[in-house]
């Protein structure tokens, strides 16, 4: 038994409703109790602000393509090294850090939970194999279904059902915890050098439209009871004028489950553009928002656009490529059969340039102009906006309407024409940056019954408490210190064991995963439907007995067992 | 007892389509798998223990005593390097890069002499791919650049291109158009639709001229190029162009002749080019089963392929300076741990009248040209056969491969593991 006391906590909890009160926190083999003995460590927080550890609900850090990122750019690995020091291995990277870098960088600035945004299935092992060396952080895999065959087919045959049971069979053998969409049917339509330019274009060949993919799918994980909703990466990403279709696709959601949102938009920075091409290119943060506001079934993350180098990974292939002609820098690819694809380019966020200063400022206004912060979570889609790094600067530009305009001073001077931001007062305060930092990503994942994303007695003891005293900092005038604050816990408790202090990371720590496996009845087991299996067996090239994912590749994992209506 | 599905750990086509049929504990017949595939399964002669060189005569240790010589010889060394790789599982591959951290060794795989300047290109433009699955679906024209896969991946043709059925093609034998470019006719040349004679060393100027005709550049071309016709090479951009999905695959043919990672660089270019009119897609040919395996292991792990040097605690990789054949020439290393491969009969030879001179472990299961300069050569198991691991396809699809007998032989990874436990130990007192 192993016992753990913080004391003279300042904590924020929200889905508690504990706002800034100083309180002990007791922990005991990991988990949060109501008391320990007096045998307890002790760490005396002496009033700094607490809050639950951090959860990422979009972040890209594991997998075929991350690797790729790391792979094709060496001069991004020299920008970020360190040795091996202590219990922390060497690492390298600076957009996209080597696993062990992620951890450690998450850790230090209080995150013990990330979600890996994009995962395809028939690669999932590689996924994994990462994970496991992501030591510091629980983790879990949203699986990409955007152009997956048999879930076109089964929707064109007006099968929602055969949807649902596709997707179990799916999360189950690939150890995945949500669904992702990601440009849906655009996938497919790249494999034939091809894109739908909204929801309402026809799939090449499988003639489904992405808005039918996108209800099939809604409905089909309400069916599942999966703990989270559909993630959705909506078609026709960062073209100007593409607010239009984020709406539209917004209008197709109903309100189907009372604990959670029905659908989460991520990145909707990148699907926030007014005008009809780069000239007349501005935010429409302002209509996105006020859909949303009245939405209780949508939720979204940021997708903010930080200044300076990064790398753009995602499973939408046809936007990098566009995104390649425009910048002509390097550019990979990597279609996967039956299911889905990625690309790959690095690139420069520079504030001279209008259109790069107009995304920095969509985040910002979609983040202010959200009025209920459960609604819009701070993330860059980390590494696409801004490597996850930038948060604490995220968090002081949302704090802080002088550091906005001391940065709005410094960006293209055209910028002001074609934002709302300038005018934008609101300043967010602590509760709400922890809601959009860990609570309100918690309950978004559906992971808050997990123990996630809070501290009541039962929740896992992830812990991060950070140098800061929020009774005497003014975040408002004082942003370098949130910055600093932000940046680097005092402690970071995962598991109830301090891994992390001051920067330095302590142990060697493993994480667990969390994955999804829903419980169907015999007639939609797609392990055991003659048609699957056929189609299986003749257009994948890899046979389907290899294709799950085994339990060597689970170390310690947590399986979320659901009762799908099927 | 027959294993279905079993996992071939031979090439970079990793065909886990396998029956083996296993009898006391034996492999006595393999269906599905090409010669080579089939050959390793049915297993050779394997070195029965541990062995130490002792004068001119070998003597036979225990695996205790191996490790230990191992360890030892590792912690002691200046400059150790720690090479191979291609031919082992992922999990022995991540206790490799902990080892070379923790001693600041250098560690390289044997990308460095083979598909090394493919990566070395894609550093500098990226790289249009996709999986095995999405060529052997959609691809109407197929391109074999500088690569041989009936000699070398003999089932790469059957399983993904010219002999596969394709979801979107009608009759995939009639309607896929296979290209062979080459030096010379080769087998492969022989099934092509199109053969397209480069002189040696004429690569680079014939995708420079493709390209050109792809931009619309034909005037500028003159009556031949490296030997082809400026007719053929107008056929073959047209057949590009006109393709609905078109995949290359290109070799060593192309990697490692005359231009080298500017080959590569001129293809992929040309790729991307042809990506503005149509789908086009180029992968390489990799060579062990488990070479790409190793390359993705480093680079979750170091943020580099091949060719990690830790001396300075940080991963630091400068290809030609921190890869083994250079590290070897320059005389730097002085101790060297080889898994999985066989450096002897492929390194130049003052790389090997170095490694003649320095001490020298060996993690395989049989004897091979480097066994003649090993100090200790420790048998282990063979994955795919007695030992399970993950392997990483030449496209980057990640199998297990599985157990299809069981032996008393331990693992890469058990053997690895040993090692780095003494090494840990040692570093902490």
């Amino acid at each position: 038994m192993t016992e753990l006391l913080v004391k003279n906590a300042c904590v924020i909890d929200p889905l508690r409703g504990i706002n800034g009160e100083t309180m002990d926190i007791a922990i005991r083999d990991g988990k949060i109790v109501e008391e320990v003995s007096d045998a307890a460590e002790v760490i005396d927080a002496h009033g700094m602000l607490t809050m639950p550890g951090g959860v990422d609900s979009h972040t890209h850090i594991c997998g075929t393509k991350v690797n790729f990122g790391r792979y094709m750019s060496p001069e991004d690995m020299r920008a970020g090294r360190t040795p091996r020091r202590g219990a922390m291995h060497a690492t390298s990277g600076y957009s996209v850090p080597t696993t062990y870098g992620n951890s450690y960088r998450y850790s230090v600035m209080g995150y013990t939970t990330l979600l890996e945004g994009a995962m395809a299935p028939l690669e999932a092992r590689h996924t994994h194999e990462e994970f496991t060396y992501t030591p510091l952080q629980d983790t879990m895999a949203n699986t990409l279904f955007d152009g997956n065959w048999a879930i076109m087919e089964a929707i064109r045959d007006g099968d929602t059902k055969r949807v649902a049971a596709i997707i179990a069979w799916t999360l189950s053998a690939v150890k995945g915890f949500g669904i992702k969409l990601t440009n849906p049917g655009g996938t497919e339509a790249w494999q034939w050098g091809k894109n739908v330019s909204c929801i309402r274009d026809p799939v090449p060949y499988f003639e489904v439209t992405p808005a039918e993919i996108i209800r099939s799918v809604v409905e089909a994980n309400e069916l599942l009871h999966l703990p989270h909703s559909v993630h959705l990466h909506c078609n026709n990403l960062g073209t100007p004028g593409n607010y239009s279709c984020t709406l539209g696709t917004f209008g197709l959601i109903p309100d189907l489950n009372e604990k959670r949102q029905t659908l989460y938009a991520t990145h909707v920075q990148f699907h926030a553009y007014g005008g009809s091409d780069w000239k007349d290119f501005c935010s429409k943060s302002e209509p996105i928002a006020r859909y949303v506001a009245m939405r209780p079934q949508i939720v979204m993350d940021m997708g903010q656009v930080m200044f300076g180098r990064t790398t753009t990974m995602t499973a939408d292939g046809p936007m990098e490529f566009n995104l390649y002609r425009l910048h002509h820098e390097k550019w990979s690819n990597h279609d996967v059969e039956l299911e889905t694809g990625s690309g790959i380019i690095p690139v420069i966020y520079r504030r001279k340039n209008l259109v790069n200063s107009i995304m920095w400022a969509i985040g910002l206004e979609l983040a202010l102009l959200t009025e209920n912060p459960w609604q819009c979570l701070l993330t860059t889609d980390n590494p696409n906006g801004a490597p996850f790094v930038k948060y604490p600067e995220i968090i002081g530009l949302l704090m802080s309407k002088k550091y906005r305009d001391a940065e709005f001073a410094t960006i293209h001077p055209d910028t002001e024409s074609r934002v709302p931001l300038p005018a934008i007062e609101r300043e967010l305060d602590w509760y709400e940056i922890a809601v959009m930092t860990r609570a309100g990503q918690a309950k978004a994942l559906g992971i808050q019954d997990l123990g996630k994303g809070h501290l009541a007695p039962g929740a896992d003891a992830d812990v991060a408490i950070y140098p800061l005293r929020i009774d005497e900092v003014d975040p408002s005038a004082e942003y370098q210190k949130v910055i600093d604050g932000f940046s680097r816990t005092e402690y970071t408790i995962k598991r109830g064991r301090v891994v992390a202090r001051r920067g330095e990371c302590v142990v060697d720590g493993s994480n667990a995963t969390f994955w999804v496996k829903p419980k169907v009845s015999e007639n939609y087991d797609m392990g055991k439907d003659p048609d699957f299996i056929e189609k299986f067996d003749r257009y994948y090239t890899v046979r389907m007995s290899n294709y799950p994912v085994q339990e060597e590749y689970l170390a310690r994992n947590r399986c979320i067992e659901t009762e799908a209506e099927l | 007892m027959i294993v279905k599905d079993a996992v071939c750990p031979f090439c970079g086509c990793l065909c886990d389509d396998i029956e083996v049929e296993v009898e006391e504990g034996r492999v006595v017949a393999v269906t599905n798998a090409c010669e080579l595939g089939t050959t390793k399964f049915m297993g050779e002669k394997r070195m029965k223990n541990p062995i130490l060189r002792d004068g001119d005569r070998w003597k036979d240790i225990t695996y205790d005593e191996a490790v230990r010589y191992a360890a030892d010889m590792l912690l002691e060394a200046e400059r150790p390097l720690m090479y191979g790789w291609s031919g082992t599982h992922g999990e022995a591959q991540c206790v490799g890069v902990h080892m070379a951290e923790l001693i600041r060794g250098v560690i390289d795989n044997t990308s460095s002499v083979c598909h090394g300047p493919s990566i070395l290109a894609i550093q500098e433009v990226g790289h249009p791919g996709c999986t095995l699955g999405v060529v052997k679906n959609r691809a109407d024209l197929v391109i074999y650049w500088g690569s041989n896969p009936i000699d070398a991946h003999p089932r790469h043709l059957s399983r993904y291109t010219r002999y596969a059925e394709g979801f979107f093609l009608e009759n995939a034998f009639r309607d896929r158009k296979v290209i062979v470019v080459d030096v010379r006719k080769t087998e492969t040349a022989n099934i092509a639709d199109e053969f397209v004679q480069i002189k040696p060393g004429g690569d680079y100027a014939v995708l420079s001229a493709l390209r050109a005709i792809v931009q619309g550049k034909t005037d500028t071309i003159p009556r031949t190029v490296a030997g082809v016709t400026r007719e053929q090479l107008v056929r073959v951009a047209n057949l590009c162009l006109n393709a609905k999905f078109g995949a290359v695959y290109f070799g060593l043919g192309l990697t490692m002749t005359r231009g080298k990672y500017k080959n590569i660089r001129n293809a992929i270019e040309l790729v991307s080019e042809l990506s503005r009119h149509t789908k086009f897609t180029i992968s390489a040919m990799r060579g062990h089963y488990n070479v790409y395996g190793s390359n993705e292991v480093n680079t979750w792990m170091t943020g580099y392929p091949f060719g990690i040097d830790f001396s300075r605690g940080i991963a630091f990789y400068n290809p030609g300076e921190t890869t083994a054949v250079d590290i070897l020439a320059r005389k730097e290393c002085d101790a060297a741990l080889i898994v999985g491969s066989d450096p002897a009969a492929h390194f130049p030879r003052k790389c090997l009248e170095h490694l003649a001179e320095i001490p020298v472990v060996q993690l395989d299961p049989y004897p091979n040209a480097t066994t003649a300069f090993c100090n200790v050569q420790i048998p282990v198991a063979v994955t795919g056969i007695d030992a399970e691991g993950t392997a990483y396809r030449m496209d980057g699809v990640p199998i297990r491969t599985r157990k299809v007998i069981s032996s008393d032989y331990p693992s890469d990874e058990e053997i690895l593991a040993r090692m780095y436990a003494l090494m840990q130990e040692a570093r902490e007192r």
